[in-house]
């Protein structure tokens, strides 16, 4: 188990929950991006596939494995789905120089409908400024189930965060945030290395919960990315019913929200 | 006689009333001169369907209201204010 001293906050998951991501700039050390990058370009090897304990992936002189045992990336893993998680899948997304087209905005497989979720690491071994893309990400969209693609026809949405970093920056979204490659305009590839893992554990508590009752949280949970519009209260709702699952609170709420549901004036026996 | 081809501008918006404010976008150019793409653009070309229609665009479909199934009173997933506006340029 790592120390705690690497583990998320309260807060930091909170605004996973109310964002769907979160994100570490210049978190990696440059002699490891360095090594990574070099890595992705020749091709990144692992042992097993789908369901494989994620300690058993990489070989140990693996750059990227060195990237993923780092103990500040080994408490962001601990933290959301625990201490020995599955290895799901990884690739290395590669955008050419001079694509002048942005991917279609897509989500990834959303197959398990489960409250447990899935994460995905999006890690930049080098820096990606605005023109090279970098992968176009969509704040709160992690509750909304679509397959795939069907999202492919939109273009632009308020509150729309392109990762724009330095080298050693790595983002954790949930599974079901919807993204997209951006266009590269400038003479070199551009690679980001993605790895998205399972839980194996109940995802209850897992982070460090000294701050558990910050006062900040709700206002987090309530947090407005303005582009699903009226449905503000209806994406509220979604993130109390996670946030519940997470501290194991069935009566958490941010204010009078779930709360007045649970009020049942049909089992009043004694009514005047 | 001249030829036509459409443009086409997908407008969603905060509520079904046209003046409500623009929350999403997206482009389509059927004169094959542009090709938009996603994350082009930062703010919206315009700031409501009315807007836009007193800019000449003209609205081809109205997003369908459906009430939610009973159960599914708090699932989302796709934009439900979707307006499809067009106009035509020649060639």
């Amino acid at each position: 188990m790592v120390d705690k001293q690497y583990l998320l906050t309260t807060e930091q998951m909170a605004n996973f929950v109310a964002d769907g991501y979160l994100r570490f700039d210049d978190f990696i050390p440059d002699e490891l991006n360095k090594a990574a990058h070099e890595e992705m370009q020749s091709g990144v090897q692992i042992r097993g596939g789908g369901g494989t304990v994620l300690d058993d992936v990489w070989h140990d002189d693996s750059a990227v494995g060195k990237v993923f045992r780092l103990p500040q990336v080994q408490g962001i893993i601990e933290s959301l789905v625990g201490e020995a998680p599955l290895f799901d899948h990884h690739a290395t997304h590669i955008v050419r120089p001079q694509s002048q087209h942005g991917q279609i905005w897509h989500a990834d497989a959303i197959i398990d409908i489960r409250m447990h979720f899935d994460i995905q690491f999006f890690y930049f071994s080098h820096d990606t400024p605005r023109e090279m893309g970098g992968t176009m990400i969509l704040p709160g969209s992690h509750f909304r189930r679509v397959c795939e693609t069907d999202i492919a026809r939109y273009q632009n949405f308020l509150s729309q965060h392109p990762i724009v970093c330095n080298a050693g920056t790595l983002v954790v979204v949930h599974h079901g945030m919807w993204h997209c490659a951006q266009p590269n305009l400038t003479e070199d590839t551009r690679y980001m290395y993605k790895l998205r893992l399972n839980p194996t554990v109940r995802q209850l508590k897992l982070w460090n919960t000294e701050d558990l009752n910050a006062p900040g949280i709700r206002g987090i949970l309530s947090r407005n990315h303005r582009w699903y519009g009226n449905d503000v209260r209806l994406e509220i709702v979604n993130r109390i019913k996670l946030w519940r699952f997470l501290i194991g609170d069935e009566s958490y709420d941010v204010g009078y929200w779930l709360s007045r549901l649970e009020n049942m004036p049909e089992n009043i026996q004694n009514v005047a | 006689m001249a030829e036509l081809r459409q443009q086409l501008l997908v407008l969603h918006l905060h509520t079904p009333d046209l003046n409500s404010p623009v929350v999403a976008w997206a482009m389509y150019d059927g004169t094959g001169k542009t090709r938009y793409t996603t994350g082009d653009s930062d703010a919206p070309p315009y700031n409501s369907v009315i807007e836009a229609m007193q800019d000449g665009w003209r609205v081809i479909q109205f997003p369908q209201q459906f009430p939610a199934f009973p159960g599914m009173e708090y699932h989302t997933s796709y934009l439900r204010f979707e307006y499809i506006l067009e106009k035509l340029e020649e060639i």
